[in-house]
């Protein structure tokens, strides 16, 4: 089981209590995501869709890298790894 | 030196005693034609810097008029000018600040039947667009007419900024394939944004732009730079092209431009 820390967009921080930096466990993307719908409820939905994909304007990094050219939910995690949500941001002009 | 009147030579001399960029680079960039989406946050600040750098073309997109509640952050509209077209305004403004800038101002709503006779007449996109449907149809048609696109945006503290450069990096739809449903994702005018964040971010742009002009440095194609003001940190992700993107993958799905529903972020 790997200990990491993940970085919550600020749309997300809501579900966090307003927490930008949280700490997760697992041994994978999907079991860290899994252990923290237990404790911030609702954080699953926000990352998924009815069909139980991720949603496409929301990307997941494991340090520098998208997880979808790693090996998706199922990218291992090392101890101190830094993950990162990062929904499409659209502002500018307004 | 190449064709410079005195009075250029003097303007530019910053930009001229720089090896990297010399008397050719400064006559790259008075022929340079950039075309900037908004004349707001992001606009505002990238159309003060391309006009002093001597970018020789500008075309800048908006149909908005000036809203005092936009002088928090559009640096270049002022106070007078409420009411006026965003266009005019920063168009007054630029002749002010540098003669040598043909400023072509274009009134008008970018969708799919405009969008790729607009592009045409420009190198560099600028999008510093306010909604999605608009980054998709910027993204699709600069992928069709191979321009460069300087993306970036801004939201309350959090910036990103990227380059993508059709055939030598990801597009927009390599990182997120589609826009996001109407509501799912709020709005800068719902949730507010700091307004010296779109600065940062716009003048960002144009240190990309720029250096695609002289061709200098290393392009920020394929990483997505994120900036968070409140932790003044910079980070940089890997972005890839994704072979099976519906843009510009192996096999796309995507031929013709498509307008999304209009929708911003605030939910009907």
């Amino acid at each position: 089981m790997a200990t990491v820390k993940i970085r919550i967009p600020t749309p997300l921080q809501k579900i966090t209590g307003g927490a930008g930096e949280i700490e997760g466990e697992g041994n994978d993307i999907k079991d860290v995501i899994d252990n923290l719908e237990s404790k911030y409820s609702g954080f699953k939905e926000r990352l998924y869709d009815e069909e139980g994909k991720l949603r496409r304007f929301i990307n997941i990094y494991v340090n520098e890298e998208d997880i979808r050219f790693l090996d998706g939910e199922n990218t291992r995690l090392n101890d101190g790894d830094d993950i990162s949500v990062i929904p499409a941001i659209a502002g500018g002009a307004c | 030196m190449v064709d410079f009147t005195e009075e250029q030579i003097y303007r530019y001399s910053r930009h001229i005693i720089l090896p990297e960029v010399g008397g050719t680079g400064q006559r790259k960039l008075l022929e340079a034609r950039v075309l900037c989406l908004g004349a707001g946050g992001l606009g505002s600040p990238s159309l003060l810097y391309l006009a002093a750098a001597g970018v020789g073309n500008i075309g800048i997109l908006d149909f908005d008029v000036v809203d005092m509640s936009n002088l928090q952050r559009q640096v270049i509209h002022n106070t007078d000018r409420i009411g006026m077209p965003k266009t005019e305004s920063a168009k007054e403004f630029i002749n002010k600040l540098n003669p040598d800038v043909n400023v072509t101002m274009i009134n008008e709503k970018l969708d799919a039947s405009n969008v790729l006779g607009i592009f045409g007449d420009y190198d560099i996109i600028i999008d510093g667009s306010d909604n999605f449907p608009t980054r998709y149809l910027v993204n699709d048609a600069c992928v069709m007419l191979n321009k460069v696109n300087v993306h970036g945006s801004i939201f309350r503290f959090d910036g990103q900024v990227t380059v993508f450069k059709p055939k030598q990096g990801p597009c927009y739809r390599c990182l997120y394939p589609e826009p996001p449903p109407p509501g799912m994702v709020p709005s800068c005018q719902e949730a507010g944004v700091l307004g010296v964040l779109a600065g940062t971010i716009g003048t960002l742009q144009v240190v990309e732009a720029v250096k695609q002009i002289l061709d200098i440095g290393e392009p920020l194609v394929g990483k997505l730079l994120m900036y968070n003001a409140l932790k003044t940190e910079f980070r940089k992700l890997n972005i890839r092209r994704d072979s099976n993107c519906p843009m510009c993958g192996d096999n796309p799905t995507i031929t013709e431009l498509i307008d999304y529903e209009q929708f911003c972020g605030i939910s009907a």
